[in-house]
């Protein structure tokens, strides 16, 4: 599994009520939340993304509100991966649970630009900038949380059963 | 034996596990699953693709309708109905809506549905308040709500913590709000992040369990996964009179270890305000110049409890709110609503010009009552001040105490209440 596309960056603390604003929280329409994602801090992120672009951003990405339907609105964007310096915790968790990649790694949200082409292996943890020729490598993903990206989120794995949840 | 802080003990007695060390990862049995208007229906959505047919524990589960209620609009009709009609399915005893509503986390600890070591989940951020009352509460997403409703579990990364040290007790005007928004201030909106805030100390006895629960509330503003407070003699007497079921009392080890040890003198604490746009901008008095207004706001889950209602009311008492400040107080449930209104305050807020509203969370996330226009400034007791988060992405929120928001209401720019009245 892996993610390809280009880089969209933006800087620290966006919170959830800028991904996707309170105004439009009256609806569970993905693609309607789709259409305002990141609205109220760039109006040109819906006409610019494309299915695969990557978002690059600083530290704590998704503050604020717990608001699934911020990680669901980039999801539906068409974005294949977020690198952050570091997350909120309710976004972390909101994003693996909805299968949205998600990945920590301060040097290379400091170091890629936007418009950088940028490739994710998720079994390896190495993400590489094809633009400026360089890797980074990070913790892979331990097997539940790729089996539960594989299957689009937490519910499919508990449905399908390949969600082990044990105290060990 | 290993030594754990407050919530890891609480995480590891609902993981049936002996103890529980930073960075595990557990699966816990939680004791409420909460939801509100906006989360619930993406939760209940999620319910049924696990075709479980019925929810782990109808006691156990609390759906508020309290963000866009009274129904904002139609497409908020729909959302609410959506839950009403769930609620009626899976016959949730605790569903709360229209004559019986309040703000979701002024609601729970009043009707008494928390208690000290439970274990809570909530899809609203701020479900990280009942740690006020010494329990590990946390939001999560609609997903984990989903899952925690049909499961009676949750999953958690177990969380390494900072200490807390209260000392001394608060003077003057300065309250629960004033210490949360310093500490904010101090350590950043990331500066507890993933981690627990545990509140301990000698000072810790002389807050109020409005102060506890408001300073609790905002947690999440620091990145927190939990703020949690050492359970004493006010914690358990206010238990008792809101009938909350038996209280289980969890102390941290007294040699645990913590990632940071913070001592916060609470005679030292003035009122502070949060400048734009993040809850970390804050100043005090001697940094703040003249900043006309042009609305307040009086509620919350933060801010909206009968104690702040009875500070705000002590200051608007007998004078009028400036012209053209639009000041907006929301008692935060049907039953602090009564009782103000038993109380006379009420009456205080009309007389002085203020409009009041029914319990909603309204205009603290920019849903309805009260949305601010381009431009426009706003003193609120809300817990959050980020772009476009009461209305317009070029309006101003500034945070503030009830009583900073009652003086800034009368002078129609940001002031302290010694402005405007004696202490």
């Amino acid at each position: 599994m892996n993610a390809n596309g280009k880089a969209i960056k933006y800087g620290d603390n966006v919170d959830t009520d800028v991904i996707i604003p309170a105004r439009y929280l009256n609806t569970t329409d993905k693609k309607e939340l789709a259409s305002h994602c990141m609205e109220d801090i760039d109006a040109t992120f819906v006409k610019i993304v494309k299915p695969g672009d990557i978002i690059v951003a600083g530290k704590n990405f998704g503050c604020g509100s717990s608001r699934e339907h911020a990680p669901i609105a980039i999801k539906e964007s068409g974005i294949s991966l977020i690198i952050a310096k570091n997350f909120a915790r309710i976004f972390y968790r909101n994003s693996i649970n909805i299968g949205l990649p998600i990945v920590e790694c301060a040097s290379a949200a400091e170091e890629i630009e936007a418009g950088d082409e940028i490739e994710m292996d998720f079994d390896s943890g190495i993400i590489r900038n094809k633009t400026k020729g360089k890797e980074y490598q990070v913790e892979p993903f331990p097997a539940f949380i790729q089996s539960i990206i594989k299957e689009g989120g937490l519910v499919g794995a508990l449905k399908n059963n390949v969600f082990g949840g044990t105290n060990q | 034996m290993k030594k754990m802080t407050m919530t890891q003990k609480i995480l590891a007695q609902h993981a049936n596990l002996p103890f529980v060390t930073e960075g595990q990862l557990i699966l816990a049995n939680v004791d409420m699953v909460l939801g509100n208007d906006i989360t619930s229906p993406v939760a209940i959505g999620e319910f049924k693709k696990l075709s479980a047919g019925k929810v782990f524990d109808k006691q156990k589960v609390s759906l508020v309708m309290d963000h866009f209620t009274p129904n904002k609009d139609i497409k908020a009709a729909e959302q609410c109905k959506m839950c009403r009609e769930f609620a009626s399915d899976m016959e949730i005893v605790n569903f709360y809506d229209s004559g019986e509503v309040g703000v979701e986390h002024a609601l729970l600890p009043e009707k008494g549905l928390v208690t000290a070591g439970d274990v809570v989940i909530g899809a609203d951020s701020h479900t990280c308040t009942y740690g006020a009352l010494g329990a590990f509460s946390t939001g999560v997403g609609s997903t984990d709500m989903a899952c925690g409703m049909v499961s009676g579990k949750a999953w958690f990364k177990v969380p390494s913590a900072i200490k807390f040290v209260l000392k001394g007790a608060l003077t003057g005007w300065a309250s629960g709000k004033d210490v949360i928004l310093h500490i904010i201030g101090k350590i950043g909106v990331d500066g507890a992040l993933y981690k627990s805030m545990e509140f301990t100390g000698e000072g810790l006895h002389t807050l109020s369990i409005s102060e506890r629960l408001c300073m609790a509330n905002m947690a999440i503003e620091a990145g927190a996964k939990n703020g949690i407070f050492e359970v004493d003699d006010i914690t358990l007497e206010f238990l008792t009179y809101v009938g909350a079921k038996k209280p289980v009392v969890y102390q941290a080890d007294p040699d645990a270890e913590y990632d940071e040890v913070i001592e916060i003198d609470l005679s030292e604490i003035t009122p502070t305000v949060a400048f734009p746009h993040l809850p970390e901008n804050t100043r005090t008095f001697d940094q703040i110049g003249d900043i006309k207004i042009d609305q307040v706001v009086i509620g919350s889950c933060t801010n909206g409890r009968l104690d702040d209602l009875i500070v705000a009311a002590s200051i608007l008492k007998g004078k009028r709110v400036a012209k053209n400040v639009r000041t907006i107080v929301i008692p935060a449930t049907q039953k602090i609503y009564l009782e103000a209104m038993e109380l006379g305050i009420l009456k205080i807020f009309i007389e002085a010009g203020a409009l009041v509203s029914t319990p909603t969370c309204g205009p603290c996330l920019g849903g309805h009552m009260g949305i601010l226009a381009k431009g426009e400034r706003a003193v609120a007791t809300t817990n959050r001040n980020f772009v476009g988060r009461m209305g317009h992405p070029e309006s101003e929120v500034y945070l503030a105490s009830p009583a900073v928001a009652a003086a800034s209401a009368i002078t129609g720019k940001i002031s302290q209440p010694k402005e405007v009245v004696a202490e």
